[in-house]
Formats: structure tokens, C-alpha cells, sequence
């Protein structure tokens, strides 16, 4: 059995902390949540200069051809930090895209670009309230071109381009587009979380190149919801960590009643708690790790199950720091909101927790494996 | 990562599948035999073949196996229908006890029919007022030349009424601190005066009793430990015990996932309905991260390292997963699901067995509450609750109504 980080990921995991905690440490996160900043650009360089952004970018883009091992500790990183940086749209979901269905003339223009920070991709679904189908999709494409409206794209304002899902009458019911965003119209939105900004984009006959081939898109798109949802859950897990890390601290700092109110058996149930579904979300991240590393048949099983349980383990962790904390955890001078916020982005970002809990039980219909060893 | 073997693991592995293969008893053999004889027979050969125990050392009967080798024979083991119930308690928390306490001479001598199954232990721990609050136990033991006299009641003794020998910790001096004055024996549950009664549980079931000491005698050879390291010796067994109390029983996700196919909501299969989606959805991480989180523990005994004490989630997670698995598989059942009558039952009434049985899974070992405590102090490092006993003579500890 050998079902853990070897010592060099290990490794990489202390210096990617020592890194953060000096570069993105939670006053950092502070100045863009306050800021007008779409995101930290001087750590996001700097990102770049340790070759994070190319961790599994094959060698012939620019990449460091590394694993998702690796990625997922970086990604778990990330998350404990809160960083302020379009990490997530850049690398699980832009560049996996066009890893997964970029003709190679889309690949050899963009890889590199995005492993090295040059440029920012992001992934457009979204148009409306409710969970997206082929159906209910609405953006159009002819000859090229694209029109249609997405609404709450991560780093939309920032991005260089974006992979956007269209409507396709053939097929699976969608395509999938590249569009670059320099003379599309879009307007920064607010969102729960400010440190990761959204745009919503208006694309009126934009040209845009279509990825893989015409009515396979609503199959692609489940693929890159299945690989981004793995480090999407690391991050998640990383951002839960850090919640009742803090949690426990401030516990074991304020006295009532004579006392930490860290003995108290409410506040130790409650953390507790908060530290057994971090474990099982945990350990279903190396579930997931393991099945998107060697592309695995479970990979569509395993991706829903860690992202579910860290979706939950970072709801329960995020709300319950700030109910440790009192009423100082409701104002806006602590920290607990960032993780608050973070955690319910997270979740909606790639889809709710409802969605997720659907998909896992139909991959487990599709597999209909039992899961003992 | 991979969930490979090693070399040297796999070699051991086959060999345990192989001896495995040729030596789980057949159903014929079995036949006839109650489920103490089918499981002294089953250990027996075990132990004759040196695949009992395999951990301990050969002198008392083991094999002298490591760590991630006891693992795997377990792994192999349960993939077989084999009887094993009820040596738990001696081989998984008595045995190791002994190993830490006892005299080299009394090693020798308890430690093989131990391993061999010839004998059965059982722990007399818990008292009508000592459960979680263990060290508040009041049976009491007092000095009379060479032996020490008992008096008092214990509870929740599992085989005790099949058992040969018990291990014991009893009050010897309340005129101290409560654990303080502790002191840990073991004895013959033959001896004079012990009287068993079994104790009917909600299930139906009695697989524990009510064990009653009148003026036993025990030899002080028999003490475990100095007189008044009672609670020391204790911990030992304890550290054990949780170990040993398994989560589970047989509902699980993937049985309940095949009911959810099989019974219907609107005359629509019920696994498409979206709660029902949604309820197993949680189970199924819930199952999951605790495999995966054993997965880890191994990767880390196959290191040669201990395993961190996440795995002690386990049985807090499993039992309310067991309880609530097998409420919301009655409840899929609709109006059916009540039933337990041996010929309309649907899966023989399982799930309302289980459903009756799972609050036990939930106290047992450490209930719900103590392990949270365990995880929030140990793991957490959080303080532990404030006590007003604390440094209070046993015999000034106020008592309430319900003790």
C-alpha cells in the first residue's frame, strides 16, 4: 500500500506554505477584498516564477510535465491560503481544457502563455439562475462566431480568453469555443467573494474557434467539470484546514466563565466534528488525485466524491470558525469571512453540491462497482 | 500513489491466500457445531498452522508478524465466511494487557490457549454507574491475607457466561482520589461467588450480561500492576478496545443503493429521485473517506511509521452511518418497512434489526460523545473539561439520583 505523497511532494507542499504564508498571508487577501484590484498581481508573478501555473503542462508547451500529485498539493496550498489569484480558472480549468480538446495549433499558441502567467484563461457556462443544460444553453455559434451572454465568469474581467460552452443542434447538444476576450464586452460583477473577480461577457458575433469537434461539447464539458472538480476539492480542503485551524486558536485564546472556551464540551464536539469531515474529504482528495493521475476509469466517481465532501467539510468549517468566534466573527474586521466567503464561491463555482451529490450517484450507476477493496 | 503491495507483502500475501484456500473449514465440517465450537475450531487450526495472532510473538503463540502483515491476513481473512466473534475481547484487549503487565511465568501460561482459543476472556470494566466515567467504579476489593476479596457489580460483560477468564479493575482504597485508588486483576470466572446474569437488549438480543461479586477471592499474584496503578493498567486495554468495535454491520451504501433500484417512489425506480440521490451521495463519501482514510493508515504501518490517529474517526462515523443507513432504508421500504416477521420480511428484516442494533454501535467502546472528546483533546489538543471530583476522595464524590 502506498497511498500517500512521496517525500519530494511532501517537500514541495513546505515550501509552497513557507512561500504563502509570506507572500499571502490573510492581510494580503484583506487589501484585495477591500481593494479595487481584480486580484494580487505581484503574488500571481511570483506564482509564475515558481513554475506553479506549469506543474502539468507537458514539456513541448513549456510545461514542467509534473503530476497532478503535484498539482494537488499546490492547489491544497492555495486554498489554506485564500490566495487572491485566478489560479483555479487559469490551470483547472483554461489549460486542462486545452490539454483535453485544443487542436495542437490551440495548444502550441496558448500553453506556454498560460505556464508561464503571459496570459489568463478562464471557462464560461453559466447564463442564468438554475443548474445549466445543452437545453437550456442559449449562446449561438455560426461560421466562427459566438453571441450569447455568460454571467459570473471567474476572472472574466482579466482573462485573455475564455472556453465558452455554446449551443449546438447536433450532437450531444453543445459545442466548445475558444474566444478571445480583447474586444468582447464585459462588465465586472460583484460576487460574495471579492477576492475573486467575475465579469459577465456579451458576445455578439465574437469570433471564437470551435474545440474538438461540433456537438461533443456537453461531453467535454462533463470531462473538465471532472478534472477541475478534483483540485477545485483540494483547494476546498486546504481552505477548510485553515477555518479550524483558526477556529481552535481563537477558542483556546478567549475566556469565559473563568475558562478557555476551548474546554467547553459544545465548542470540542463542534470542532471536532469540523475535523472528521475535513479527514474524509481529505482522503476522498486522494481518492480523486489517484484516479485523475492515471486517468482512471473511477475518475468521474472519484472527482464527485471528493467534491462533495469538501464542499461540505469547508460549509461546515467556514460557518462554525465564525460561530466559535461570537460576534466578533460577524464583524468585518476578522478574518472569518474570507473563508466564509471562499467556501460558498468554491461551491457554486463548478456547480452545487446538489449537482455534484447527482452526478456521483449516476457515475456510481455507470460503474456500478461496490467500492470494497 | 498506488494501492499496491510491496514485494515482501505481496509474497506474504499469497501465502496467506494459498493456506487460506486450503484451510477455511467447509460447510460440512461446520455443520452441527454451535458458534463457540465452530469458532474454537476455526482458531485452532489457525493456530496450529502459526496463523494466530499472528503479530505476537512466537513464545505465546504469534508469529511474530509485523504490523502491515496482521493487516493483510485480516484483509485476507474477511474475504472468507469464517467464524471468529468471540475472541475479540481476549486476543484484542486482555492479550495485550498481559503482554504489558503480566509476569513472564503467567505470559507463557495464558498467553497460548489465548491464541489457540482453548480459552475465551472477557472485561469486567463498566459498572451501573461507571461508563464513560470509568474510573468511577465502586466494586471493591479488600485485602485478606494472600488474596484480595471482591464485592460488587459489573455490566455490559460481553461472553462473560462463555468465558474462562475476566479481566477486572476495582476500587481498593476510596479514601483517595477515584484514580488513584484503582487496582487491575484478572481472574477465573469460574471462582466462587461470581454470578452471571444476561442482560435482554432492545434487540432482542443478549450478548452481554450483568456480572455480580460475591466475597470472590483473587490471589495477588493475579494483580495486574502495583496497587493503586489500577487506572494506568486500564488505559491499556483501552487503547485497544476502540481497535477492536467494528462500525458496521452489512448495511451499507451498496445495499441500500440496490434497495433504492429495486423499490420504487411514484412507480419511478426511487434511486432517480433526487433526494434519495442526495441522501446516498452523502453516505457513499461518508464510506468512502473512511477507506480511504484506512488506506492511509496502512501506507503508513507499511512505512514502518504509526498511523496518526485519524483513523479513530471510524467508528464514530460508521455507527451513525449504520443507524441512519438503516432508518432511511425502512423509510424507502414505505409501509413495509416495519415489518420483521420471518415470512413477509423484506431481506429477512434486516434493516429494522439493524435499526435496532445500531444505537448499541454508538455507545459501545466509547460512545459518540467520548470519542469527539478524544478527538478534540488529543488530536486538537484542546483542554480537557473541567472536573469537580478532581483531587476529591472517592468516598466525598457527590452521586445522584440515577446512579
Amino acid at each position: 500500500m502506498n497511498f500517500e505523497f512521496s517525500q519530494d511532494q511532501e517537500l514541495l507542499r513546505e515550501q509552497a506554505r513557507g512561500f504563502l504564508d509570506e507572500n499571502c498571508s490573510l492581510s494580503d487577501v484583506r487589501k484585495i477584498l477591500e481593494g479595487s484590484e481584480s486580484y494580487d498581481s505581484g503574488l500571481w508573478s511570483k506564482i509564475a516564477d515558481l513554475g506553479w501555473l506549469s506543474t502539468v503542462i507537458p514539456e513541448e508547451h513549456g510545461g514542467l510535465g509534473l503530476t497532478y500529485y503535484e498539482l494537488s498539493v499546490i492547489a491544497e496550498e492555495l486554498g489554506r491560503a485564500i490566495a487572491p489569484v485566478p489560479f483555479s480558472s487559469s490551470v483547472y480549468l483554461a489549460a486542462e481544457a486545452l490539454m483535453l480538446a485544443g487542436s495542437s495549433s490551440q495548444q502550441q499558441k496558448w500553453l506556454p502563455k498560460l505556464a508561464i502567467g503571459e496570459a489568463i484563461g478562464t471557462f464560461a457556462l453559466a447564463e442564468g439562475a438554475g443548474r445549466p443544460t445543452p437545453k437550456s444553453l442559449t449562446t449561438t455559434a455560426s461560421n466562427s462566431s459566438i453571441s450569447g451572454t455568460k454571467i459570473a465568469v471567474p476572472d472574466g474581467d482579466i482573462a485573455d480568453f475564455a472556453i465558452v460552452v455554446a449551443k449546438c443542434d447536433g450532437g450531444d447538444g453543445a459545442s466548445v469555443y475558444l474566444a478571445e476576450l480583447a474586444d468582447v464586452a464585459r462588465r465586472k460583477v460583484s460576487v460574495i467573494d471579492p477576492t475573486r473577480s467575475h465579469a459577465q461577457l456579451q458576445f455578439d458575433s465574437s469570433k471564437a474557434e470551435l474545440m474538438g469537434s461540433e456537438g461533443t461539447g456537453w461531453s467535454l464539458t462533463s470531462q473538465l467539470m471532472d478534472r477541475a472538480a478534483v483540485m477545485f476539492a483540494w483547494e476546498q480542503v486546504g481552505g477548510s484546514a485553515s477555518a479550524l485551524d483558526q477556529a481552535k486558536e481563537y477558542a483556546m485564546g478567549r475566556y469565559a466563565f473563568g475558562r478557555p472556551i476551548a474546554g467547553f464540551q459544545a465548542i470540542k464536539h463542534k470542532l471536532a466534528n469540523a475535523y472528521v469531515k475535513n479527514t474524509l474529504a481529505r482522503s476522498n482528495c486522494y481518492f480523486g488525485a489517484w484516479a485523475l493521475a492515471g486517468n482512471e476509469a473511477e475518475l468521474p466517481l472519484a472527482a464527485a466524491t471528493a467534491r462533495v465532501s469538501s464542499t461540505q467539510a469547508y460549509y461546515f468549517a467556514s460557518k462554525e470558525n465564525i460561530q466559535t468566534h461570537g460576534g466578533m466573527g460577524f464583524t468585518w474586521e476578522f478574518d472569518c469571512q474570507m473563508y466564509y466567503r471562499r467556501a460558498k464561491l468554491l461551491s457554486v463555482a463548478l456547480g452545487s453540491e446538489l449537482w455534484w451529490q447527482d452526478r456521483l450517484i449516476s457515475a456510481y450507476e455507470r460503474s456500478n462497482q461496490p467500492i470494497t477493496a | 500513489m498506488d494501492f499496491n503491495d510491496s514485494p515482501q507483502e505481496a509474497e506474504f500475501r499469497a501465502e496467506a491466500v494459498s493456506w487460506l484456500e486450503q484451510n477455511v473449514p467447509s460447510r460440512q465440517e461446520l455443520q452441527g457445531l454451535d458458534e463457540i465450537q465452530r469458532c474454537k475450531l476455526w482458531q485452532k487450526r489457525k493456530y496450529d498452522a502459526g496463523w494466530a495472532c499472528i503479530r505476537w510473538p512466537k513464545e505465546y503463540g504469534g508469529r511474530d508478524a509485523t504490523a502491515i502483515q496482521s493487516v493483510i491476513w485480516n484483509q485476507e481473512e474477511s474475504k472468507h465466511s469464517v467464524p471468529t466473534g468471540i475472541f475479540g475481547i481476549g486476543q484484542g484487549m486482555a492479550a495485550p494487557t498481559m503482554m504489558s503487565w503480566a509476569s513472564e511465568d503467567q505470559k507463557r501460561f495464558h498467553l497460548p490457549p489465548l491464541a489457540s482459543g482453548e480459552h475465551i476472556w472477557c472485561q469486567l470494566f463498566s459498572e451501573p454507574s461507571a461508563g464513560s466515567d470509568l474510573a468511577a467504579v465502586r466494586t471493591r476489593a479488600v485485602r485478606d491475607g494472600n488474596d484480595w476479596v471482591i464485592n460488587g457489580q459489573k455490566i455490559w460483560t460481553s461472553g462473560a457466561h462463555y468465558s474462562n477468564y475476566g479481566i477486572l479493575v476495582v476500587r481498593t482504597d476510596p479514601d483517595v482520589p477515584k484514580h488513584k485508588g484503582l487496582t487491575y486483576f484478572f481472574l477465573d470466572m469460574k471462582s466462587p461467588g461470581v454470578e452471571i446474569r444476561p442482560i435482554k437488549q432492545i434487540s432482542g438480543g443478549a450478548n452481554f450480561n450483568e456480572v455480580f461479586f460475591n466475597d470472590v477471592r483473587i490471589p495477588d499474584e493475579q494483580r495486574l500492576g502495583a496497587v493503586g496503578q489500577g487506572w494506568q493498567v486500564s488505559l491499556t486495554t483501552l487503547m485497544n478496545e476502540r481497535a477492536a468495535i467494528g462500525g458496521g454491520g452489512g448495511v451499507g451504501f451498496d445495499r441500500v443503493f440496490r434497495l433504492a433500484q429495486e423499490v420504487t417512489i411514484d412507480d419511478r425506480p426511487a434511486i432517480e429521485n433526487a433526494q434519495v440521490r442526495s441522501a446516498l451521495a452523502n453516505w457513499y463519501c461518508q464510506e468512502s473517506g473512511l477507506q480511504y482514510t484506512g488506506y492511509r493508515s496502512l501506507t503508513a504501518l507499511s512505512r514502518g511509521e504509526t498511523p496518526g490517529p485519524e483513523n479513530s474517526i471510524g467508528k464514530y462515523v460508521g455507527a451513525s452511518k449504520t443507524q441512519d443507513m438503516a432508518s432511511f432504508a425502512m423509510d424507502l421500504l414505505e409501509m413495509s418497512g416495519a415489518l420483521q416477521d420471518p415470512q413477509s420480511a423484506f431481506a429477512g428484516g434486516m434493516y429494522p434489526g439493524t435499526y435496532m442494533g445500531s444505537p448499541g454501535l454508538r455507545i459501545a467502546g466509547g460512545s459518540d460523545e467520548i470519542m469527539l472528546n478524544i478527538l478534540a483533546e488529543r488530536v486538537l489538543g484542546m483542554p480537557q473539561d473541567i472536573r469537580p471530583d478532581k483531587g476529591v476522595p472517592f468516598s466525598e464524590i457527590p452521586t445522584g439520583s440515577n446512579n
